[in-house]
């Protein structure tokens, strides 16, 4: 089954969110806008909306998370759905049980939806093939291949910081590329909402096999790579990638790729910069930066919720019976 | 299997006989006796049939010869037995199987070589060679028994997938093998490079974010073993070599006199990285697809030579093998059924001609594992394939005979197919 028809219903509505690719321009903003208008509800006192009532959904997380689960929580529960969150690692892949029994028991359960994160690539793609036909599948984060509710995020709030012009930009990537799942539906989406120009940056370790591939230009120097630009995106490092070899020190990685005031002025001077979260102060950035007037990285966390709220909106709406 | 004097005497009439072992390639009648080919064309002096089969519109050729099939006995019958893979063998025109070392228990004692020896045997339908264990329990590091595994009937020696981390064990290995004059079978895998990876690395693996494995995973091997066989002057066989590059360090090798041989496996003759598309886990094999150039140039190295046999690599698996994401399933493809059809099929695409494909798949392989078999020469052994190269039928469940259905040419519309399968005089599978 190719990508197209296993997100996309025959009307071109989103039926799974598994990954940015696969998607168009089109459905990309349809996205965008129906998050603007949830961000509405989401600033109110009474901050609900009744759209998934009587709906349940389940955060499936086989890894973990604390973030992204609780974004997804409280998106489901502003639209009025029920919630449960499972951790797998505690539960039934302990005991042996294959991921397939486990979406067979859950579906037996009648869910209507599954959020889903697991460590091995490609595991959406798996459940969404695997799963009775009325279920929407969310990929919450599957190994190094895609993240795409943090992509359209991070999307949400470059335009409300720059405008819905992405033509005239400039983002770098900065960091781990090789393990970054955010990258990869960074990329994705940034080059899907045609943006000027996409970088990547990070020493050759980091970076993987033909990423120009993927649409981007690469570079090794961070001075380089940021000049003129107009976002940076920097991405979290393992504290793990010592061990394999990839890099010899949080020093010297600091030193070179780390985010400072005075390497911010290679950029624009109006330059945004962005962070998935959780930050490693004084590893990929200073404070300074990280809570200084270009960053927007609260910013991002909030808008996690309007996001996925018009994901999981959207997604469950393919699902209605079509009006005669 | 019957003894010979009880044998049928069996004329296989008007079929086109190919034996590229002798350089044949006409149309004749192939007279059987005593498991034996006993004359081609004139029907020996006295000759009564009791059996013919009308081979019209047909081809005659050697049995084939797999230089490598995973029976999944002993030790994973729950994904298939050697009595399952042997009829699939049989109806796939194979009358040579060679058996790597990586069983359960591991084929590292004469005990487990006889064990495959009775099992082949009780099942009767094809000949299985098992290759033994190159160091004990396939752990790298004591040196197997292999004197007394060679006069088990071993055809030779490997670790197959499992890596010689140190450098030294398997110099001394080699040194070991050549000794009692063994071909070593080498798996070339560089263990700490492919690092747990599960696609090539290459846009593919990038856009997907699969753990990559990287040419040189492969290369740096085949530097090793190269310098380590030409140290100890071992007979030595690539197994399903993959790049383009290290098909070109062997041709290096060969020309300049290493006593080294190669073979490619089906699958990566049709496939690439390309097909993993949106991880279709049918196409997770290790070594993974390679690049649409790599697939082209393994084409041109069967054709000059350089890759000498074509194998299945035949990995029968249960269905949960391969239900999981894509990292988490089981490498392989079940193989046995598709060999000769897509064999076929790479002479209709002009990859190769017909009496050469059948070379890579007969004598080829035959010589590399030192057997008399893969020839129809008179008082050779009588393991005999007719297939009808017209024959269009689809691989699916109903027709697939191995026990692993996990192929990602499930559906597959294919051009030819075995009729008959004669081993060793006794027909061991009868399409019609």
């Amino acid at each position: 089954m190719s990508r197209d028809s296993l997100q996309i219903d025959s009307n071109g509505k989103l039926r799974h969110f598994l990954s940015i690719s696969g998607l168009n321009r089109q459905l990309l903003n349809d996205i965008l806008d129906t998050a603007e208008s949830f961000a509405g509800v989401t600033e109110q006192t009474v901050k609900k909306v009744p759209l998934l009532r009587g709906k349940t959904i389940v955060n499936l997380f086989f890894e973990a998370s604390t973030r992204t689960r609780t974004t997804f929580e409280l998106a489901a529960k502003r639209l009025s759905a029920d919630v449960l969150n499972i951790n797998i690692t505690q539960s039934s892949a302990a005991k042996g049980e294959t991921l397939l029994d486990t979406l067979r028991n859950l579906e037996a359960m009648h869910i209507d939806m599954f959020v889903v994160r697991h460590a091995d690539s490609g595991a959406a793609h798996f459940i969404a093939n695997n799963v009775a036909p009325h279920i929407s599948i969310i990929n919450a984060g599957d190994g190094r291949h895609s993240h795409p509710t943090q992509a359209m995020l991070d999307m949400f709030t470059i335009r409300r910081v720059k405008g819905p012009d992405f033509g005239r930009l400039r983002v770098a990537i900065v960091g781990d590329i090789m393990h970054s799942r955010v990258a990869r539906s960074q990329i994705h989406a940034l080059n899907l909402l045609h943006t000027g120009e996409v970088r990547i940056v990070a020493p050759k370790t980091l970076v993987p096999a033909h990423a120009e591939s993927l649409g981007t230009h690469v570079f090794h120097d961070l001075r380089k790579g940021i000049k003129d630009v107009d976002v940076i995106i920097m991405l979290r490092l393992q504290r793990e990638r010592m061990q394999g070899a990839l890099l010899p020190s949080e020093h010297e990685y600091f030193e070179l790729f780390g985010l400072t005031e005075d390497k911010l002025a290679h950029a624009s001077p109006d330059v945004t910069v962005m962070h998935p979260g959780p930050i490693n102060r004084g590893v990929e950035m200073d404070s300074e930066v990280a809570d200084g007037p270009r960053s927007v990285i609260l910013e991002q966390v909030t808008h996690g919720i309007a996001v996925r709220m018009a994901v999981m909106s959207m997604a469950m709406s393919s699902k209605e019976p079509t009006m005669e | 299997m019957p003894t010979a004097d009880k044998q049928q005497r069996i004329r296989i009439r008007g079929g086109r006989v190919i034996d590229p072992a002798c350089g044949i390639d006409r149309i004749q009648d192939v007279f059987v006796a005593a498991g034996r080919i006993a004359a081609l064309g004139q029907a020996p002096d006295g000759f009564a049939a009791d059996m013919e089969i009308d081979a019209r519109d047909r081809v005659v050729c050697p049995g084939l010869i797999d230089l490598c099939a995973r029976l999944r006995e002993p030790g994973q019958e729950y994904k298939a037995t050697i009595a399952s893979e042997s009829h699939a063998a049989a109806s796939g025109g194979i009358t040579t199987l060679c058996c790597p070392p990586d069983t359960n228990p591991v084929i590292d004692t004469p005990a487990v070589t006889e064990f495959v020896r009775l099992r082949a045997e009780a099942a009767g339908k094809t000949r299985i060679v098992t290759l033994a264990a190159l160091t004990q329990g396939l752990g790298g590091e004591q040196l197997s028994e292999m004197a007394a595994l060679k006069k088990a009937g071993c055809a030779g020696v490997s670790n197959a997938m499992q890596p010689l981390l140190n450098p030294l064990v398997q110099r001394r290995a080699l040194e070991y093998a050549a000794t009692y004059e063994l071909t070593v079978f080498l798996y070339a895998n560089d263990h700490w490079l492919a690092n747990k990876g599960c696609a090539h690395e290459g846009h593919v693996a990038t856009r997907l974010g699969l753990p990559g494995i990287p040419e040189a995973a492969e290369t740096a091997a085949v530097a090793r073993d190269l310098a380590l066989i030409e140290q100890t002057g071992v007979r030595a066989h690539f197994c399903r070599l993959t790049t383009g590059r290290a098909v070109q360090m062997v041709a290096r090798a060969q020309f300049d006199g290493a006593p080294v041989t190669a073979d490619v496996a089906m699958p990566y003759l049709y496939l690439s990285e390309v097909d993993i598309s949106e991880f279709d886990s049918q196409c997770h094999l290790l070594p993974p697809l390679r690049t649409v150039e790599d697939r082209q140039r393994l084409r041109d190295a069967l054709q000059q030579g350089t890759l000498s046999a074509i194998c299945s690599d035949h990995q029968p698996h249960e269905p949960d093998a391969k239900l999981r994401p894509f990292p988490a399933t089981e490498p392989g493809i079940s193989g046995l059924d598709s060999l000769l059809p897509l064999g076929l099929k790479l002479v209709d695409e002009q990859a190769i001609g017909l009496s050469e494909l059948i070379h890579r798949l007969t004598t080829g392989p035959a010589k590399i594992l030192g057997l008399p078999y893969g020839t129809l020469a008179v008082g050779a052994t009588a393991d005999i394939c007719i297939f009808h190269p017209e024959l269009v039928w689809q691989l699916d469940t109903g027709t697939m005979q191995s026990r692993g259905h996990n192929t990602p040419f499930m559906g597959r519309e294919f051009k030819g197919r075995a009729t008959h399968t004669l081993l060793a005089g006794n027909l061991v599978y009868s399409l019609d």
